[in-house]
């Protein structure tokens, strides 16, 4: 194998789901040592064409060469023995084994007995190689995301992997922990090994591939370029198709009276143990307050007690009457609406349809219903005025919401929550996961309810979002707010320091 | 009343819901909900009844009792495995399946009298006082062998690789499938062996605990119950054994307090009449759904045992696995 052989040649890959040609007649080549970036919007096709490299997914028609040799892979084993590891989007670890079992799990050795303690000992030294730090012996449901990325990546080490994919590694991490792994990233492309690094954040790949692939709707659009000379605003347009703004504008707003007040809230994890440990916040009419945060640090269980989803210790108002401990309904009541973290299974109701979703906080009002019965064909108006209002792109009103993409998703649930007049808005990641065409409607939709004198917490791991959102962004951190600064003057390498615990002095 | 007694009944009866119970045990940490336990059972005891009628031998009776359950397992495994069928609808069908194919095939054997399995003593144990003759004396040899099967069972899915790959294929298939592990593979095998061990839990009554054929009343429920404990016991196979010891006793004690007319110096309010006996018998079954109750409630608590992939069909690249 000579060192211009290519580590990874795929040729002409063509994969179809019922309904989608995700990846057509797709080229991509990577050669040896280097980090390549595989650039794409959300549904590109990024993730199922790295599926098939890692031997998931077979593709209907391509080829594909691991250093100069044809390969078809029908299991990951396949590919695991070609030296390819991957790094899944979501992570494919076992949450209640430790580890060293989840390293282990489809190894041939052990061959019967586990022997943990002597495996535990060969990842760490697996760990000083490459300065990949956990505890062998902790079990995964105990570790923050960080750390469970650090597991996925001992994974494919440990099997020997030489080719690396990364999807999406840096979605789930904060600042300071993206740095980390593009050092970690490095000092393996130093180490012989080439790596796919998968992401939709320009800035990470001009910092750190050396060449770039950038897909759009299952067709490549610039096959392994190389990063010189190319600007964030051409490789937005590989990526999109069309010119992008990258920021929305803000208008200068006074705050007005407090709608949401917390003081000294306490409230419990799934797990039973503490997630907010007083928390005293205030939000105003027409502000938006953003709270930073690595996630897992009580963010979700903020935005549950303040909705009435989970019960709590301590003060929580809305404009001065009490809302903490009461049913959900008390705070609909009071004009708190709720864009919550997941989408698909909090949000709404995947298998109802758009209109059913659409009415399922006023399906009891006059004029849609009278309590008793609803008007369904005045309800169906509803939904179409808002589908058409807020542009959500489906076949019709009739269509069930599951279907709908996560853009699309998102604006039905903002068109709801929205069209209820609400005096508080709790926003939750709402725009995880989304491209950029849709992040940005997702974004005007907030401030146009900043504008209209709505209260936002907006809460978020994307510092760029809340830094050109939020008038004041607060950061928790292990379920306490430990500073909070104006957006305009905020420093984002001082509030990455606060989210992850660590001070100035 | 006496204690060596109802240990020993209880060792004996609890060694048939022991069996059942880990093996459900086995097939639920795969992921895999198989409610047709009962019907498994059943059919494990006819079929080991009338084999050992047939051929003189009460051990090929229990080898095909093993068989006839394990291949009942696999119509559910094709059905739930292959073609991602709802778990608990192909469970309950079982039952039905198992139930009728037993009681159609055992039409007459009742009144037979096959060669039984032997009881044996366990030389120096069987000489403790009071434990002695109850765990060691006058026991069918699987008796014997559920007391080495429960520790084992635990060693094996918590100590060795693929007692992990069976964890890992329960709680969590995309992970496991993700480094080469056969999911469906796993699912099928252990799929099988809960219904080899539910068979051989049947072949355990009629041939060995209360021998004889007494239609559906041979297994009489305890299939259900070997499902309860499975959940009581948060799937390990240790609390499995001593929940279906405790229960085996449980059952004896309330036969035993069915005899006399004066308990205590009271009129025997369990006396056995044609009125109270509804209420006598139904007292196992209540007391596992209050067995149930308290168990699930553990279960939610701490993160036990309980398979977070259990009842869900896997399929490679369907989102949120
Ligand atoms: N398992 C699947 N079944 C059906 N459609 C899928 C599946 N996985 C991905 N898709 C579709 O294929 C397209 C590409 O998806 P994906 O590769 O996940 O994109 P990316 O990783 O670039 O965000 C999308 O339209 C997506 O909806
Ligand atoms: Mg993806």
């Amino acid at each position: 194998m000579s060192s211009t052989t290519p580590a990874v040649e795929m040729k002409d890959i063509v994969i179809r789901f019922p309904g989608v040609l995700a990846n057509d007649h797709v080229n991509l080549t990577l050669r040896q040592g280097e980090i390549h970036a595989l650039l794409g919007e959300n549904g590109a096709g990024k993730s199922t064409l790295m599926n098939a490299l890692a031997g998931l997914y077979k593709p209907v028609s391509g080829t594909t060469k691991v250093n100069g040799e044809l390969v078809d892979f029908n299991s990951p084993k396949d590919a695991i023995a070609k030296g390819i590891g991957m790094v899944h989007q979501h992570f494919k670890l076992v949450p209640t084994h430790t580890v060293t079992e989840n390293i282990l799990l489809g190894m041939d050795e052990p061959r019967f007995l586990m022997n943990l303690k002597k495996y535990d000992e060969k990842i760490l030294e697996l760990e000083e190689q490459y300065g990949l730090y956990v505890d062998p012996a902790a079990k995964i449901w105990q570790l923050p995301v960080g750390a469970q990325q650090r597991v996925e990546i001992l994974k494919t080490l440990y099997r020997g992997a030489e080719i690396l994919i990364m999807d999406e590694p840096t979605a789930v991490l904060a600042p300071q922990e993206i740095d980390d792994l593009m050092v970690t990233m490095r000092s393996m492309t130093d180490q012989g090994k080439s790596i796919i690094f998968i992401s939709h954040k320009l800035h990470e790949v001009i910092a750190v591939a050396d060449r770039v692939t950038v897909l759009r709707k299952g067709i490549v659009t610039a096959h392994g370029k190389s990063l010189e000379g190319l600007t964030k605003r051409n490789l937005a347009q590989l990526m999109v198709g069309r010119d992008v703004v990258f920021s929305v504008e803000k208008e200068e707003r006074e705050a007005g009276d407090v709608v949401l007040e917390m003081k000294d809230v306490y409230a419990k994890n799934n797990k039973g143990l503490p997630a907010l440990q007083g928390i005293s916040l205030r939000v105003h009419s027409g502000e938006i307050l953003g709270i930073a945060g690595v996630g897992g640090n009580g963010q979700s269980e903020l935005a549950e007690t303040i909705t009435g989803l989970r019960e709590c210790e301590g003060l929580i108002e809305i404009n001065g009457e009490e809302i903490s401990n009461q049913p959900p309904i008390e705070a609909i009541a009071r004009g708190v609406s709720h864009i919550p973290e997941d989408r698909t299974t909090v949000g709404s109701a995947p298998s109802l349809s758009i209109t059913d979703n659409m009415i399922m906080k006023n399906y009891n009002q006059e004029p849609i219903g009278n309590g008793w019965s609803i008007n369904f064909a005045r309800a169906g108006e509803h939904a179409q005025k808002l589908k058409e209002k807020y542009n959500i792109l489906a076949p019709n009103v009739r269509t069930p919401a599951g279907k709908l993409s996560g853009g699309n998703l998102q604006k039905l649930i903002l068109a709801r929550e929205i069209s209820s007049y609400p005096r508080l808005m709790v926003a939750m990641q709402p725009t995880r996961g989304l491209d950029v065409g849709a992040i940005e409607a997702i974004q005007s939709l907030l401030l146009e309810q900043r504008q209209s004198g709505t209260a936002i917490l907006l809460i978020s791991e994307e510092l760029d979002e809340l830094l050109s959102l939020s008038d004041r962004i607060a950061v928790i951190s292990d379920g306490k707010i430990v500073g909070a600064v104006l957006a305009e003057d905020a420093d984002i390498n001082e509030i990455g320091l606060m989210m992850t615990g660590g001070t100035d002095d | 009343m006496n204690f060596t007694i109802i240990l020993h009944a209880g060792v004996a009866t609890g060694t048939v819901l022991l069996f059942a119970a880990i093996g459900e045990i086995f097939t639920e940490r795969s992921g895999i909900l198989n409610l047709g336990v009962e019907g498994m059972m059943l059919l494990g005891a006819m079929a080991g009844f009338s084999i050992s009628l047939a051929t003189e031998s009460p051990w090929l009776g229990v080898l095909v009792a093993m068989l006839a359950g394990g291949a009942l397992s696999l119509a559910h495994g094709v059905v739930t495995i292959h073609f991602q069928a709802d778990q608990v609808v192909s469970g309950l069908s079982l039952t039905f399946l198992g139930t009728g194919l037993a009681l159609v095939l055992g039409e007459g054997l009742t009144g037979q009298t096959p060669p039984l399995l032997l009881d044996y003593n366990i030389p120096l144990l069987s000489s403790i006082p009071v434990i002695g003759p109850a765990l060691f004396q006058d026991h069918g040899i699987l008796v014997y062998v559920g007391y080495l099967a429960a520790p084992l069972a635990w060693y094996y899915i918590n100590k060795t690789r693929p007692g992990m790959h069976l964890r890992a294929v329960g709680q969590k298939p995309s992970a496991a499938d993700s480094v080469g592990v056969n999911v469906y593979g796993i699912r099928y095998i252990y799929t099988f062996v809960g219904g080899c061990l539910a068979g051989l839990a049947g072949a355990i009554i009629s041939l060995s605990v209360s021998p004889g054929w007494y239609s559906s009343q041979t297994t009489s429920g305890q299939g259900w119950i070997a499902i309860a404990l499975v959940i009581f016991a948060q799937w390990n196979p240790m609390r499995a054994a001593l929940g279906g010891y405790l229960f085996g006793m449980l059952r004896r004690l309330i036969l035993d307090l069915q005899g006399p007319r004066i308990l205590l110096g009271f009129a025997n309010p369990l006396y056995i009449n044609s009125n109270y006996s509804f209420f006598l018998i139904m007292t196992p079954y209540v007391l596992t759904i209050i067995a149930l109750i308290f168990g699930s409630r553990a279960v939610a608590k701490k993160r036990a045992g309980s398979p977070s992939a259990l009842g869900l069909p896997y399929v490679r690249g369907e989102r949120g696995k």
